[in-house]
């Protein structure tokens, strides 16, 4: 077996560093780039079509737990019609951030393939775990999926309640804070809070 | 079929009861409503007798605070929502041991067994953080005034007692005077 796979290895490094016999160098470099748009292209479209709210919600795991808690919530129904999805808050928008978020995405398949938050009382166990995930990711990137839409720059505080507009002076115009110290469970609802500093 | 005549007597009894109903119940409706609607019904409802008067508070024995007085075959106009007070102004309690209400929107506080929104700010140990007023102390208080730690289980739930403001209008009328109210109307009486 062993040998077999190593005799096939060389035969396959022979072939490789060899000159092709039959294939012009245009064809060949043209070819190549021709399969690497393909390659490119349906990766991509792959890596987006995973970047959907239909994609996240096709899992009962999110349909029937999270994505329920946002419906009532302003990031999913308002005055504008403006709505984030799933991505917007959990996915970062670059790419380099995007494609490792993706990586360590592939814990989420483990577990739904072997079922670890298949039932209710399964996620409510875990959701503490979870959430504390989300929110060591969103104040390691200062809140970068919130900033994405709601930057502190644009921020008229005249329009907002004198309440808000003071603290959002004090902590987070100094910088002190972040978005995710204060407005954790905007989205979803909190799991058990003891021993969890809000604001 | 002895009880042929009783049928009949019993038949025409009914009739004459309901066609009592029905012609009293005609002449209600055509008296005027006992309260005047608000603008909108009026404009939608040109039931006989509205008064076109725009928002009036309600007066004397209105208990129909659901109908706002839109006779019972006839469907009223919906009136609109009430907008929550968002301005931090607070509020003078209408008595002194009145809960004082919400002076800012509380939409989508989490409030439950995990977690309790408003004492993020309002808890005595975060309220100079936030510049919120603290809680009572009352509300470390058991029931026997022994303080508590935390706050008291039987006062977790803020809504129970604490509402936001509404722009909405009083729903039945009130002839409730205050303290203060009568204390002043105390010299007038005294000259009469």
């Amino acid at each position: 077996m062993w040998t077999r796979i190593k005799s096939w290895a060389i035969a396959f490094w022979r072939t490789m560093r060899r000159p092709s016999v039959h294939y012009s160098l245009g064809f060949l470099t043209l070819g190549g780039f021709v399969a690497g748009l393909l390659f490119w292209g349906a990766f991509n479209t792959a890596l987006e079509a995973t970047n959907t709210e239909a994609f996240c919600t096709g899992c009962h795991e999110m349909h029937d737990n999270v994505f329920q808690e946002l419906k009532s919530t302003i990031h999913y129904s308002n005055r504008s019609g403006v709505r984030a999805t799933c991505p917007d808050c959990h996915v970062p928008h670059n790419w380099t951030d995007k494609i490792a978020r993706k990586m360590q995405a592939s814990k989420e398949v483990w577990g739904k393939i072997f079922g670890t938050i298949d039932t209710r009382e399964k996620f409510l166990d875990h959701r503490l775990e979870l959430a504390e995930h989300e929110w060591a990711r969103l104040k390691a990137n200062d809140s970068l999926e919130c900033r994405n839409c709601h930057n502190y720059a644009s921020m008229d505080l005249t329009r907002q309640s004198s309440r808000a507009a003071e603290i959002h002076k004090r902590w987070l115009g100094s910088g002190e804070k972040t978005c995710i110290d204060c407005h954790k469970g905007i989205a979803h609802h909190l799991p058990d809070m003891a021993g969890v500093p809000q604001g | 079929m002895r009880d042929k005549p009783l049928i009949a007597i019993g038949l025409l009894v009914l009739i004459v009861v309901a066609a009592v109903a029905f012609m009293a119940g005609r002449k209600a409706a055509n008296t005027p409503p006992p309260v005047t609607a608000t603008a909108a019904t009026s404009a939608n409802l040109p039931s006989p007798g509205a008064k076109p008067a725009a928002e009036e508070a309600p007066q004397g024995n209105q208990i129909d605070a659901m109908r706002r007085g839109i006779p019972v075959n006839q469907e009223g106009a919906v009136p609109s929502l009430a907008h929550v007070e968002n301005a931090d102004i607070k509020r003078n309690r209408a008595y002194p041991m009145q809960p004082p209400t919400i002076p800012h929107s509380i939409d989508n506080y989490q409030v439950d067994k995990n977690s309790n929104r408003c004492l993020l700010c309002h808890a005595r140990a975060n309220a100079d953080k936030f510049q919120a007023p603290p809680v009572s102390v009352t509300h470390y208080m058991d029931r026997d005034d022994q303080f508590l730690a935390t706050i008291s289980p039987r006062r977790y739930f803020c809504n129970q007692c604490h509402v936001v403001q509404t722009d909405a209008k009083p729903l039945v009328a009130n002839n409730f005077k205050d303290i203060d109210t009568i204390l002043s109307e105390q010299p007038e009486h005294k000259a009469n």
